[in-house]
């Protein structure tokens, strides 16, 4: 056998054995990955709720509908960003921009309600040392709020890339992939509104636990 | 990571130019090739293998005699403490890592790992994070606690000082570089196999890669939050573990177990792939029940994630806990049953060539059989209520990290050593290495099973004269010393073989899997052509292909060649050029761990070389466009 003229690349050109790109299949993995990150801490938290044994509790502190508000701003984002890669693989690039760049907005207004909240929260008295509530809550709210971050920096890198002409149709499994993670931001946000607020904000004083009035 | 592959591509100025050179240290810094990483995983994990050998050896000369005062309770607690974590996080972990990286894009007939800079990170992280860990000993104040860090023992204020800070961060570091490795490789194996390589094609020791890291990327995240929980807790003044705020210390127990058993399956199922790639060599024939030995292990991984609470029988979980993973844990002994015959049956009737890497694969069967079945011994919870704590359970679980996997990671060595290097390991020093460790061994560790068994309690720094413990506990430090003369025999070994170099052939042992179609060492880009897989051990078939009709392989000589590589035309071989990004997020991932516990002006030295290097490197172009030769 001759191996004269052999051209030797690395990469998906040669081997891909599924068809899946390797970077779309990367971030799956990771997403699964980071499934049983967050499930430890919804876990924590769900095996610490009433366990508090001095307040603020979650009625002195839960509001639901502002958290409301930020929710649904976070989910429509996952709308956004669904017509962000549709648009960049039509290749209709102001479309695209202008989704991309809504995306970045609400993701930054999620934060904001979420810094907004842990002031407010820090303020009645209720920080991660307060009691068992405070540190399984702001734990896990804290890190999805910096994976929410992450992916904000992520989009803007992303974006400045549509700007520069660089992430194009072509490519635009780099958006996807970061769409991917976006989505499961907003997913596993679902489940903790629902675990850390809506069945939570009710909770008052567990047995065993210190009345609690605001201003002590 | 988004890599966007466009020659129009903006860079971030550089600080330091790209290094391109292929020697030298910049270029050992900067490297993707998966096979100078797998040294450099292995290099860095041996010296770490040679440091906790060297605590153990500190532990059994105060166990020694009765009433020894040679090391101080203090120190005692240390040493156990780094001895555990040295082995199973900065050894056995890394050293099956070296593995997975030489072989497995070898072994399914790939260029390079799906993520080459993704490896060097894993590679850096893993390095700066087992340096994070060690530099406690600088302090004075290593962890302590042990290698499961229980609180109230390891909360601040039973355990004040840095010591256990050190470690949970030193884990959390070395958690992302394993995590890292672990998506790596499950990419690699299901998306970079060779054309016709399907799964049931694949390589036992590829399987067992596979699903390990799949038990890596999903056992990891959970060691993560319950590190971040005790940080939080010693550094922030958190309540999870304290128990006068309503925290529970159980509760670590619960999440450190849920990782700390797929841990142990991370730790043996790359060994149990290595002998599965060594027994059929050497037996000359086909791996017995090859499927059955596959799905023993996916099932291994499975089930291992519903016996954690066997770590926990004595701390009165109920009847209904202790029965249930009882049986759970009596379960996942069907699946190891179900290897150790299969291998057993490969040897059945085999023509049999003892060389060492064969001694040791026979070794770990044996040696893995004997704690395989003290293993079943604790499953039963009664049972296990009188061994918690004692000698037995530190007997059991040497034999199967011992005798299994370091057992089996020497048999590696000494078999891919000629893949890895070009020549061989002398085989005369390798049997005198096998015989010793195996004798200095089970000296070691036989007679911690009754000293468990009569009561002598783990992690107590001595014991009284009058126990009747003596004449054991001097036999296993004996033992301790032999397994060190072992190991500078290897160490002898590696150095001698390097010098009066007996050169081996690519295919030196007449083996069965891809990576013995090349030439050894194999060139930096692996294959000349990637091969058309169509069998198992698709490599022995196109050697005789006359096997498959059944014709005995007597007399025959080979059909096929290794891979001829004289022609090559290197300057039509691309593969991704160096990288110091990693590097660098390497060093700022620790540097803001190490933070966490003197400055915050670290944390943000740390942050910023990591978020600089994310940046860099995915602004990067895989190729420098002037390389370009299209």
């Amino acid at each position: 056998m001759s191996n004269q003229g052999v051209t030797v690349h690395h990469g998906e050109e040669i081997n891909n054995s599924t068809g899946v790109s390797n970077k779309k299949l990367l971030m799956w993995v990771f997403l699964g990955s980071d499934v049983m990150f967050f499930g430890t801490f919804i876990g924590t938290f769900m095996a610490y709720r009433n366990k508090s044994l001095n307040g603020p509790y979650p009625a002195d502190t839960l509001d639901i509908p502002i958290t409301s508000i930020s929710t649904f701003v976070l989910l429509m984002s996952s709308l956004g960003i669904v017509l962000a890669l549709h648009y960049l693989k039509e290749s209709k690039m102001g479309l695209a921009k202008f989704w991309l760049f809504l995306v970045i907005i609400m993701g930054m207004i999620f934060i904001g309600f979420q810094v907004y909240e842990f002031s407010h929260f820090a303020h009645i008295g209720m920080t991660p040392q307060a009691n068992l509530f405070g540190s399984t809550f702001f734990t896990l709210t804290s890190l999805h709020g910096a994976h929410v971050s992450i992916g904000i920096l992520w989009l803007i890198f992303l974006l400045y890339n549509e700007y520069k002409g660089n992430l194009t149709s072509e490519n635009a499994v780099d958006l996807e992939m970061a769409g991917l993670y976006w989505h499961f931001v907003d997913i596993v946000w679902i489940v903790i509104f629902a675990l850390l607020y809506l069945i939570t904000a009710g909770d008052g004083v567990p047995p065993g636990g210190l009345p609690w009035t605001a201003g002590h | 990571m988004s890599s966007i592959i466009n020659p129009k591509q903006f860079q971030i100025p550089r600080i330091f130019p790209r290094p391109m050179s292929h020697s030298g240290i910049w270029y050992w810094l900067g490297t993707v090739d998966h096979k100078k990483i797998g040294t450099m995983y292995g290099i860095v994990s041996f010296f770490w293998f040679i440091m906790g050998g060297i605590e153990a050896l500190l532990i059994r000369v105060q166990l020694s005699h009765a009433e020894a005062d040679i090391i101080s309770p203090e120190l005692y607690n240390q040493l156990f403490t780094m001895h555990g974590t040295t082995m199973v996080f900065l050894v056995v972990m890394p050293l099956s890592a070296a593995f997975f990286n030489w072989l497995v894009p070898l072994q399914i007939g790939a260029r390079d790992v799906a993520f080459p800079r993704l490896n060097a990170l894993s590679l850096w992280v893993f390095i700066f994070g087992s340096i994070l860990m060690n530099i406690s000993w600088l302090t004075g104040e290593a962890p302590n606690g042990g290698w499961f860090g229980y609180p109230p023992n390891s909360t601040v204020q039973f355990n004040p000082g840095n010591g256990m800070t050190f470690w949970v961060l030193g884990l959390n570091v070395l958690g992302v570089a394993s995590i890292a490795a672990g998506l790596n490789f499950i990419v690699t194996i299901i998306n970079m196999r060779a054309p016709g390589m399907t799964m049931m094609r694949m390589p036992v020791f590829t399987w067992m890669t596979l699903i390990t890291s799949i038990l890596i990327v999903l056992a990891l995240p959970v060691l993560a939050v319950a590190g971040i929980q005790m940080t939080g807790d010693r550094v922030y003044g958190t309540n999870f573990f304290n128990s006068e705020a309503g925290g529970d210390p159980i509760f670590w127990q619960h999440i450190f177990w849920l990782f700390g058993h797929p841990e142990v399956y991370i730790l043996i199922l790359p060994a149990m792939g290595m002998v599965s790639e060594i027994l059929p060599t050497f037996a000359r024939k086909p791996l017995f029940g090859y499927t059955f030995i596959i799905f023993s292990g996916a099932l291994i991984g499975f089930m291992g994630w519903f016996v954690w609470s066997h770590h926990m029988f004595t701390v009165g979980l109920g009847p209904a806990a202790n029965t249930a993973f009882t049986l759970s844990t009596m379960l996942i002994a069907i699946p190891t049953g179900v290897k150790i015959f299969n291998w057993i049956a490969t040897l059945w009737g085999g023509s049999i060539k003892l060389t060492t890497s064969m001694l040791f694969s026979i070794g770990f069967i044996a040696m893995f059989t004997i704690g395989g079945l003290s293993g079943v011994t604790h499953a039963i919870s009664p049972s296990d209520a009188q061994q918690q704590d004692t000698y037995y359970v530190v007997a059991h679980f040497h034999y199967v990290l011992f005798g299994g996997a370091i057992f089996a990671i020497f048999g590696g060595l000494y078999f891919w050593w000629p893949k890895f290097t070009g020549y061989f390991l002398n085989e005369k020093l390798g049997i005198l290495n096998f015989i010793l460790m195996m004798i200095g061994f089970n000296l070691q560790f036989a007679p911690m099973h009754w000293l468990g068994l009569d009561g002598m309690p783990r992690r107590i720094y001595t014991y009284a004269e009058n126990m009747g413990w003596e004449l054991s506990n001097l036999a296993a430090t004996i033992g301790g010393f032999l397994i060190a003369i072992s190991v500078l025999i290897f160490l002898i070994n590696v150095v001698i073989s390097r010098i009066n170099k007996k050169l081996a052939s690519g295919d030196p042992w007449d083996a069965r899997t891809l990576e013995w179609s090349i030439s050894s060492p194999p060139p930096h880009y692996n294959f000349v052509k990637i091969p058309q897989v169509e069998h198992i051990d698709d490599w022995w078939y196109k050697k005789y292909p006359g096997l498959l009709e059944g014709s005995p392989k007597q007399n025959k000589s080979p059909n096929a060649t290794v891979e001829d590589t004289s022609n090559v035309d290197e300057s039509k071989i691309h593969l991704p050029d160096l990288s110091y990004y990693p590097l660098f997020v390497g060093i700022g991932l620790s540097l803001a761990a190490l933070g966490v516990i003197y400055t915050y002006a670290l944390v943000t030295i740390g942050l910023i070389l990591v978020f600089w290097g994310c940046i860099g490197w995915s602004t990067e172009p895989v190729n420098e466009p002037h390389k370009k030769h299209h």
